[in-house]
């Protein structure tokens, strides 16, 4: 029989190699290498039934004056018993782990930078790999950058199914594959002595098999006790997405920074999406710096999306995943920064503590907690209430930089 | 006609200057506020990438957020 599960592979195999990437972010000091620095990182994820925790080890480190090394190691440990997986199957909680490595190199070169990297994810139903190879070049007397930017992705996606004996093995007759490419540029420009812009723009191309094996879509069906029933949701076979962004940055007279940021976002899957940021960073008392976000994030569904279609096979392509609904997302964080030193380690030139907070609350406009369907008690499908996701994000970390 | 005019002249300066070297308008030494680490667009790699996994994993929108990595694996 086979074990339908669901929803948090929508955390799997995303990408630190963002984390290994860090050599646009500071245009002021022009062409040279990231510092030498060790992250351990402790993250935890706790909203709609679901609890991902783990760690994150990320470190860089130099190599004579033109070459710079980085490798992170990432593990996401899952315990979920979301609405899917309630609505779905009625099941109760159950657990995985997905791992990610990755590994990159940057090589400074006069004012260019080629940077080059490898990523794989693994869980016992998914696994998926990438590369990524970047160009970043200053220019104008290092007041621009610009960043060319060209990866790939190849996913290998299988299901998980339940044995005779019990045991939970990967089904032999199943095994899908996705290929993803990605062309990304970028732009960052001093304007004043106290001001940057960052512009990004990213297409990205995916080809395969792009929705979750374990997802069911509902349609209505009056011979169901509940007045639904599910089938396995159908995704098209491809996707193309657009995004572009800016990125302001402001220095304080005071000595703090503020920034803004935007993005639109589209895709051929009828999505778009606006996200809008605001961040502020204050240094105190010497050694502490405090962090304060709002981020405000609002989507259109893709256009085969339905929370309840009319009846089964309404049509080609079917979908009832809530991250491709209608919604509205807003997320507050705070952080602080402790320095401090280290006795007996005069390797070590600087470490931080860190800790960040982060809450998000999304309102669903078009998917309806089904769980509390009751025709019974006058409660149709498609008249539950809407869902809302409230999630909390906590992370700890410690820094050193040598 | 005046306005015309202005934006001729305006166009022809224009013309004329972007042959020259471009001046970098802030020096080297005018950008001690830019190198402040609080000025960094991602002043902590490592909890940037962690965040921008956590949204991407729950909305449809992804890419443009600077790095070289960015896509995801999501489905």
């Amino acid at each position: 029989m086979q074990l339908i599960r669901h929803s948090v592979h929508a955390f799997r195999a995303a990408p630190a190699v963002v984390a290994l990437a860090a050599f646009a972010a500071d245009p002021a000091l022009g062409a040279v290498l990231p510092e030498d620095r060790a992250d351990v990182l402790y993250h935890r994820y706790d909203g709609g039934g679901i609890t991902i925790d783990g760690p994150s080890v990320l470190v860089r480190k130099k190599i004579g004056e033109s070459v710079s090394v980085s490798a992170n190691y990432y593990v996401d440990m899952i315990s979920s018993a979301s609405i899917d997986v309630q609505v779905i199957t009625g099941a109760s909680r159950y657990e995985e782990e997905r791992t990610q490595k990755s590994i990159g190199i940057d090589f400074l070169r006069g004012k260019s930078t080629y940077s080059m990297g490898f990523v794989n994810s693994e869980e016992n139903d998914y696994e998926a790999n990438s590369a990524y190879f970047s160009i970043s070049q200053d220019m104008f007397g290092d007041l621009t950058t610009i960043t060319m930017t060209y990866k790939r992705g190849w996913d290998d996606v299988f299901q998980m199914a339940r044995q005779e004996n019990g045991a939970l093995l990967r089904d032999p007759g199943f095994a899908e594959q996705i290929d993803r490419r990605g062309y990304g540029v970028g732009l960052t420009q001093i304007l004043t002595r106290n001001m940057i812009l960052a512009v990004n723009y990213e297409v990205l191309t995916d080809e395969g098999f792009l929705n979750n094996p374990y997802r069911q879509v509902r349609f209505l069906d009056p011979d169901s006790a509940r007045g639904f029933s599910l089938q396995p949701e159908v995704y098209p076979a491809t996707r193309t997405s657009n995004a572009i962004s800016a990125r302001l940055k402001y220095f304080l007279p005071y000595r703090a920074a503020i920034e803004g940021q935007y993005r639109f976002f589209t895709d051929t899957w009828g999505i778009q999406a606006h996200t809008g940021e605001i961040n502020y960073t204050h240094p105190a008392w010497n050694r502490w710096v405090f962090d304060a976000r709002v981020r405000y994030y609002r989507q259109d569904s893709a256009d085969f999306y339905s929370d309840l279609f009319p009846r089964r096979d309404f049509a080609n392509f079917i979908a009832r995943d809530k991250e491709l609904s209608t919604f509205t997302s807003y997320t507050f964080g705070v952080g602080a920064s402790y320095e401090f030193a280290i006795p007996r380690a005069p390797w070590i030139q600087r470490s931080t503590a860190n800790v960040r907070f982060d809450h998000l609350l999304i309102d669903y406009e078009d998917f309806r907690d089904a769980r509390l369907t009751d025709p019974a008690n006058g409660i149709m499908p498609g008249e539950e209430p809407l869902y809302r996701l409230n999630a909390n994000v906590l992370q700890v970390f410690f820094s050193i930089w040598f | 006609m005046k306005a015309g005019r202005f934006m001729l002249a305006a166009a022809a300066l224009a013309a004329l200057t972007a042959c020259g070297p471009i001046e970098p308008w802030v020096k080297s030494y005018e950008r001690e506020n830019l190198a402040d680490p609080i000025m960094a667009f991602d002043r902590n790699p490592v909890s940037t990438a962690y965040m921008d996994h956590v949204f991407e994993a729950r909305e449809a929108a992804r890419g443009a957020t600077g790095g070289a990595g960015g896509g995801c694996g999501c489905n």
